[in-house]
């Protein structure tokens, strides 16, 4: 369960932008590869945890499945692959890089401004 | 100015939504942490190596053995990760070097901020290897890089030979892929190492795989011979040894530079 390490990470950098921006975070998009080691599930209930007290509570998670596409070094075809089969689709061999699949990023934060909130005066 | 409580923000409606590109790495901090670790390792000109399996895959009894084989030639250190006791790290000292132990409590990894914690408990000025034996686990110590300059992962047979299949993140970042408790072959008659080999080459890691017994010391030679190796390669900047054609089973072919 390293989700909720991952999710205070995510928090952490969240909160730095929204805290740049003197604003509160309404929602975050982050987009997860089969091969990134996240359990998207998990990553879902851990993420109010790690919102909680900060300029992120109660704001919306939602993720963005990412394929897994690999390049073979044989015959240079780009495919798909399932995460634990990185094959080249077309030829079989198994010299192929990973092109995509393993991500894990912050795409997108929504924020949101309000009136006259306390900290807002500090800046 | 705001006209209500006076400050110098421009008052906006309230909910006023706007959306920010960022596009950031989750794991940029402790990446980082790995970054300033690998540092700490490149200026006392130590190497690194990261252990992980599942817990009970022989870890600690294939670290005893390769410290007396080592022991002559190299200086080591090692950094125990366990949740509860200190156990492996006394096994460890029992050869006659420092061991540091840290108990990650309920946490299922080792993460980069705990590893430079535990450097510091090191003479890393009077070590040429630190070897890290995360904690047992097939899932979670993958994604967090430590600042090793290899990964190497354990297959004990006992597990059975689709584990490569069924944990693919951790089994893609071995450089090196021990299959270990090779004695007990003979009673575990449904793991195929040869099965175990293609799971891997199915990630498409060309990782050097290894059958060995640390307890029976069994096949011990390839994998002094791959450590010393990838020693010599660490200190001269260069990348993993790769394997780019299929071993055939018993069969041990040249490493490909």
């Amino acid at each position: 369960m390293h989700e909720l390490a991952i999710c205070q990470a995510l928090i952490t950098q969240v909160e730095d932008i929204a805290v740049q921006r003197t604003a509160w975070v309404r929602q975050v998009r982050v987009g997860v590869g089969p091969l990134s080691g996240i359990e998207a599930q998990l990553l879902e209930s851990a993420y109010p945890l790690a919102c909680a007290g900060t300029r992120a509570e109660g704001s919306q998670l939602k993720i963005e499945h990412t394929d897994v596409r690999v390049r073979c070094r044989g015959c240079g075809a780009e495919t798909m692959a399932a995460p634990n089969r990185l094959v080249c689709g077309a030829c079989g061999d198994w010299h192929t890089d990973l092109l995509a699949g393993d991500e894990l990023l912050l795409l997108r934060v929504e924020l949101e401004t309000r009136q006259c909130e306390v900290e807002a005066s500090r800046v | 100015m705001c006209e209500d409580c006076g400050c110098t923000v421009t008052p906006t409606r309230a909910n006023d939504a706007r959306t920010v590109e960022v596009l950031g790495r989750l794991m940029d901090a402790n990446n980082r942490a790995a970054g300033h670790n690998r540092e700490h390792f490149d200026r006392h000109h130590v190497v690194a190596f990261n252990l992980m399996s599942s817990p009970g895959a022989g870890k600690t009894s294939l670290l005893e053995v390769t410290i007396e084989a080592l022991k002559s030639d190299f200086r080591i250190a090692v950094i125990e990760g366990d949740l509860e006791t200190d156990n492996d790290a006394r096994r460890i000292r029992a050869h006659g070097v420092p061991a540091v132990q840290i108990n990650t409590g309920s946490a299922c990894h080792l993460d980069a901020r705990m590893i430079h914690e535990a450097l510091h408990d090191l003479p890393l000025s009077q070590i040429d290897i630190v070897f890290i034996e995360n904690v047992g686990n097939l899932v979670c110590p993958a994604s967090f890089e430590l600042g090793q300059h290899r990964n190497i992962v354990l297959l004990s047979v006992t597990e059975g030979d689709d584990k490569p299949a069924k944990y693919p993140v951790i089994f893609r970042t071995a450089d090196l892929v021990l299959l270990t408790k090779m004695d007990l072959i003979p009673v575990i008659e449904d793991f195929d190492p040869m099965r175990a080999q293609k799971a891997v080459r199915d990630l498409a890691n060309t990782a050097p795989v290894i059958e060995l017994s640390a307890r029976k010391a069994i096949n011990l030679q390839p994998w002094d011979a791959w450590l010393r190796g990838e020693i010599a390669r660490i200190r001269r900047g260069q990348a993993p040894t790769q394997e780019l054609h299929e071993a055939h089973h018993g069969h041990h072919p040249a490493a490909v530079a």
